[in-house]
């Protein structure tokens, strides 16, 4: 009885002490300005994104054409202008959004999946496996990411899935290598001989022992490579390799305000404006959750 | 240091090897049919057919690639199946431009980079320092091809002080040199401050100033000389993150390096130019990365001792 009230205690002393340090680190995350309003600006096109389908119309406010209204510079009516074909750009822009962010948010979670598997794997059981991985990684390494991203939307062909997989693949290598550092960290502390000793399987430990105590860095490095990934992608669409028009991803935007810089600036300007205070977010917000999570990673 | 020089040269013939693997099974298991970009309009199905016993294209694709790592070692990466020409003549004709833009890159970058990060450093927490990092991560967040298109639009299109593309003359190298150094120099700021920060703590820094040496020579002499050597290692990684990434800089500016080619290989599916490409850069690139890390052993006795005891 005594035995088990003490056991009963343990764990909720456990639970109590995880929810104060959690407690602690969104407290220092608070403090921080710069990671607030990243997280901010991010809930906000998070939400702008979500709620695009209910305030536009996609066929008539975002791809129909207006041609009596083409190329007007930004006004009340038409708050960023329309572009060659009459469109509004700031409906655009705004459903850009989705676009844009889900592209970003998929194709990390591409990478993320991928690398963490692989890289925990490298980690924690060391040897063949670990050499096998690492070399396989320093191969994807040594191919730029932006060729590497070229050369699979050449072969997969220009769509929005295939740039999410070209971007992702692309950020793989880099996952692999941090899960990889951040698990031969922990591999050899107290508490995970101490699993292995009273049997836990190794699945069960590298999931639950293993990687949420090797998380600091790999979340970091997921909220830093989502803008990243935002850059990559938009850059790919921006030379006609990712999502086709008439979508109004913000690099095809860009792409086809650029051949009217000359006199109407303005098609150019938004777009760039929006793919930067995005990625200037996750970046904030990934400093900011560096700090937090990993002090000794501030540099 | 000999036996690290031939490790490493050891290493990069296994990720050569690589590479050449991954990029030409990606590019060729491609589902487009390169015959449908080269074949005449009005070519029949035998016609095409017989085009594609001629490439080769019939023959299983590890027997394909067999050959080609037979004329690799040759030096011979093939011909473009568009224009004819020898993939590794035209590949060495434009790397000269590319790596002219990136050496210029770099050279901006550090114009910028190092004096914002060693006046970040010494104003810790003032607005200087501020005002640094914030420029940092802007530049870190700016995307280098929407910044090449402003550029474009005032220093060329406004002010009419630079062309707009094309390599004629010192000029043009200017904005590509800018656009792609900007996005390093933000990088390279915040690891020159770092790297400041750190030194800065050292007790000889306190000792020099006690024996009342001037801050300026504290700074620029004992202190800057010791935060170098990240610095070079970042500007180093980043020579490499320029010859790899400058494809969209290259395409803004009509600048004709091998990023151009690529792109141009890749609008018209020629599939042996760009597997030949690809797998250039990336030995062009872990080439430029072996000497940057010999280069970082010649200029640390730290380092040269430590390859002189493990040949590590």
């Amino acid at each position: 009885m005594d035995n088990h009230r003490s056991k009963h205690k343990s764990i909720r002393t456990e639970k109590e002490t995880s929810r104060q340090h959690r407690n602690e680190l969104w407290y220092r995350f608070k403090k921080n300005k710069g990671a607030m309003l990243g997280l901010f600006i991010i809930v906000f096109l998070v939400l702008v994104a979500l709620s695009a389908d209910f305030l536009l119309d996609y066929k008539t406010d975002v791809i129909g054409q207006n041609l009596k209204e083409r190329l007007q510079s930004p006004s009340l009516t038409h708050l960023f202008g329309t572009d060659e074909l009459g469109r509004d750009l700031f409906f655009r822009v705004i459903y850009g959004a989705r676009f844009s962010i889900s592209i970003g948010v998929i194709s990390v979670s591409i990478g993320l999946i991928t690398g963490t598997f692989f890289g925990a794997i490298a980690g924690y059981f060391g040897g063949y496996i670990e050499e096998v991985i690492m070399r396989i990684t320093d191969i994807m390494s040594a191919i730029p990411s932006i060729l590497l991203a070229i050369a699979i939307v050449t072969a997969l062909g220009a769509s929005t899935l295939n740039l999410m997989i070209a971007v992702g693949v692309a950020s793989i290598p880099e996952f692999v290598r941090i899960t990889r550092a951040s698990v031969l960290m922990v591999r050899n502390q107290e508490f995970i001989e101490a699993a292995r000793a009273l049997g836990v399987k190794e699945w069960k430990i590298i999931i639950s022992h293993v990687l949420p105590n090797a998380l600091a860095p790999i979340i970091v490095q997921t909220t830093l490579t989502t803008g990243s990934s935002i850059i990559s992608a938009s850059g790919l669409s921006f030379l006609g390799l990712g999502v086709p028009a008439p979508a109004p991803e913000w690099g095809s935007l860009l792409s086809a305000g650029r051949k009217f810089i000359r006199g109407y600036a303005y098609l150019t300007l938004f777009p760039g404006m929006a793919i930067m205070f995005t990625v200037l977010a996750f970046n904030l917000m990934g400093d900011g959750l560096r700090d937090v999570l990993d002090p000794k990673l501030k540099q | 240091m000999l036996r690290y020089i031939l490790r490493r040269i050891f290493l990069m013939i296994f990720v050569v090897l690589g590479v050449s693997f991954v990029v030409f099974f990606v590019i060729n298991l491609a589902p487009g049919d390169v015959l449908s970009k080269i074949a005449p309009e009005d070519a029949t199905l035998e016609e095409v057919e017989a085009l594609r016993v001629e490439l080769g294209l019939d023959r299983p694709i590890m027997f394909r690639y067999l050959d080609y790592m037979k004329g690799f070692v040759k030096g011979d990466l093939g011909k473009s199946y568009i224009t004819g020409d020898d993939v590794f003549k035209t590949y060495m004709a434009k790397l000269p431009a590319t790596l002219k833009l990136a050496f210029a890159s770099i050279f901006v970058s550090i114009l910028i980079s190092i004096p914002l990060g060693i006046m970040a450093a010494k104003n810790r927490g003032s607005w200087k320092d501020n005002v640094s990092m914030v420029a940092a991560l802007l530049g870190l967040s700016m995307p280098n091809f929407w910044l090449g298109l402003l550029l474009i639009l005032l220093f060329s299109l406004k002010l009419g002080w630079f062309p707009t593309g094309g390599a004629i003359g010192f000029k043009s190298l200017i904005l590509p040199a800018i656009t792609v150094g900007t996005g390093l120099a933000a990088l390279l700021t915040r690891t020159v401050r770092s790297s400041m920060l750190e030194v800065i703590r050292q007790d000889y820094l306190r000792t020099a100033r006690a024996k009342g040496v001037k801050e300026k020579i504290v700074i620029n002499k004992h202190a800057f000389k010791n935060a170098l050597i990240p610095t070079i290692t970042i500007a180093g990684t980043q020579l490499t993150r320029v010859l790899g990434g400058a494809v969209i800089t290259e395409t803004i500016f009509a600048w004709p390096g091998v990023g151009r080619l690529i792109l141009d290989a890749v609008y018209s599916r020629d599939v042996t130019m760009i597997t030949g490409c690809i797998i250039l850069k990336s030995i062009t690139i872990s080439i430029i990365l072996l000497i940057v890390d010999l280069l970082y052993a010649a200029v640390d006795p730290r380092i040269r001792a430590q390859f002189a005891k493990g040949g590590k």
